[in-house]
């Protein structure tokens, strides 16, 4: 049984950290990227940007003023038990999302749409939002927090099997230069493509592609993975960097997730996470240990399963 | 080009904004005080009375919302600082600098050389760009003291009007000039000239949208 304060107090601990210090993958991706930066401007922005990142760890502060929209991943083994249940869980992260908000501080940037009305801590319906996945082994729950930033950088489109691997080209183009143009989706980002799917789920796969991989991972279809490198280059080779100004880099890495769509359509979205790529991971056992990293590592095997039976399930019960 | 590095006051002299150079790197000593959306429309909509001197008490009007909290004790913590996009507020931009003598504009992305024209270069005023965007930290670093929080209670702590006492607070970009000229419509200009190759072979989608252009000159703002 894991304890429900276990999990409250980890996840004040996570919601300090994703606001506060940038993941190792982004930063080494970002830190790359400004060594091939010879855009006068765009290399400012590069260096600034570092020496934000190293303002913000030493400062403890938020390395963003515009500190995203908070919300969380969890993945469970099969085996997990969690002390009160769900709803004790969701309570726990509602909870640790308000303290942290005035805790460290964050910007309560969470308004009732039509009334613009707030709590002043990242709190009400429906946020923050809590999204599930579950693994066959294991008595684990992993938490995830992103605050993802940012009100450009994303776009969905329905495309069709006719527009090909082209018109796939294009919507990420245009999505690239549309909000990339002033610097508005706060880029060189990580990008993630959803492919398929519905236009929800489609929407999701994106989100997921660009918050809950790192840079450098690959998806585990190999030819898919090469469309990330490609991609990648694609975007880089626009001629735009950070904030709009001439530079070579727009994309530190493209990620693509696709899912099972309807035979007639090929749905497309694009999300661009921001300059501030704010995760963080934990890991709880009911033991009472905790174990940090900043990999989400949320798109095994499992979660990409194709077949109707989880094969490996089967093998052992034979 | 290296780039040109520049201290300004958030009162400044007529002469000191006619020397700025789109590029140039500030760093801004004085008061700024924050107003987006819900500010400009308590003051121009509601016409509530502005609770500061202005433009006396400072002219550097910022399109941000600090990540902040207001203690129990009426105290203040300000953690990180950054701008949020400009072109939203165009609609109220003009009366506000009638009406407060803004003559910094500090926000994200700029305006269109349009707007640059029709009512910043009039006011002799110029804009200038967060960098990043989301130098939160560095900007969080300049800001000496909190002064005020207005308005609060009634627009919430993210649209309240924080007055700050900022010392050599930035970086911040140049974005426009007293000619009205845009510093991102110059760079797009630049970057433009390599889009038909790089859209080589791509083809516009069968279904196509309402609204759609395939003219990459075009902006999304404005």
């Amino acid at each position: 049984m894991i304890p429900v304060s276990l999990i409250e107090s980890t996840a004040e601990t996570l919601m300090d950290k994703a606001a506060i210090e940038i993941p190792q993958d982004y930063l080494d991706g970002l830190k790359a990227a400004s060594k091939t930066e010879d855009g006068d401007l765009s290399s400012f922005v590069l260096k600034a940007m570092l020496d934000n990142y190293a303002a913000a760890k030493e400062d403890r502060r938020a390395m963003c003023g515009d500190t995203g929209v908070p919300r969380w991943f969890v993945k469970m083994g099969n085996e997990a038990r969690i002390e009160g249940g769900p709803v004790a869980l969701e309570a726990a992260l509602r909870r640790a999302t308000a303290n942290a908000t005035t805790g460290i501080p964050l910007r309560p940037n969470r308004v009732h749409p039509l009334w613009r009305t707030d709590h002043n801590n990242n709190v009400g319906i429906g946020a923050p939002e809590i999204e599930y996945g579950f693994e066959p082994e294991g008595d684990w729950i992993d938490l995830i927090t992103v605050h993802k930033g940012g009100l450009f950088g994303t776009d969905y489109r329905m495309l069709f099997p006719s527009d090909g691997i082209q018109g796939i080209r294009r919507f990420y183009l245009d999505s690239l230069m549309a909000f990339g143009k002033r610097g508005l989706a706060c880029q060189p980002a990580i990008i993630g493509i959803g492919l398929g799917g519905s236009k929800d789920t489609c929407m999701v796969l994106g989100k997921r592609a660009a918050t809950l991989r790192t840079v450098g991972s690959r998806n585990s279809d190999p030819r898919i993975a090469e469309m990330e490198d490609e991609f990648r280059e694609l975007g880089n080779s626009i001629g735009m960097g950070a904030m709009g100004f001439v530079g070579k880099n727009m994309v530190i890495d493209c990620n693509i997730e696709v899912g099972y769509c309807h035979t007639g359509g090929m749905q497309m979205s694009v999300h661009a996470f921001c300059l501030s790529s704010r995760r963080a991971v934990a890991r709880i056992w009911p033991d009472g240990r905790v174990e940090h990293r900043t990999d989400p590592d949320w798109f095994t095997d499992y979660q990409r399963r194709e077949g109707v039976e989880w094969e490996p399930a089967l093998e052992a019960a034979e | 080009m290296s780039l040109r590095e520049v201290v300004l006051s958030t009162t400044p002299t007529a002469e000191a904004i006619a020397d700025l150079r789109l590029g140039d790197i500030v760093y801004l000593d004085g008061l700024i005080y924050t107003a987006r959306e819900g500010v400009y429309m308590r003051a121009l909509e509601e016409n509530a009375n502005i609770p500061m001197e202005l433009p006396a008490e400072s002219s550097a009007n910022f399109h941000c919302s600090p990540a902040a909290v207001i203690r129990e004790d009426g105290s203040f913590d300000l953690g990180a600082v950054t701008a949020t996009a400009s072109f939203r507020f165009a609609k109220w931009l003009p009366e506000w600098m009638a009406r407060t003598g803004a003559r910094l504009i500090i926000g994200k992305g700029g305006m269109s050389s349009k707007d640059y024209r029709e009512y910043f270069v009039p006011n002799g005023a110029v804009y200038l760009s967060t960098v990043g965007y989301g130098t939160g930290a560095l900007l969080g670093r300049g800001v000496e003291t909190v002064e005020a929080v207005h308005w609060h209670e009634e627009l919430g702590i993210a649209q309240a009007m924080w007055v700050i006492r900022a010392r050599r607070m930035g970086p911040f970009i140049v974005a426009s000039d007293l000619t009205g000229a845009c510093l991102f419509e110059r760079e797009n200009a630049l970057i433009e000239q390599n889009i038909e190759r790089v859209y080589e072979g791509t083809r516009p989608a069968v279904m196509r949208r309402y609204g759609e252009t395939d003219d990459r000159s075009d902006e999304i703002i404005g």
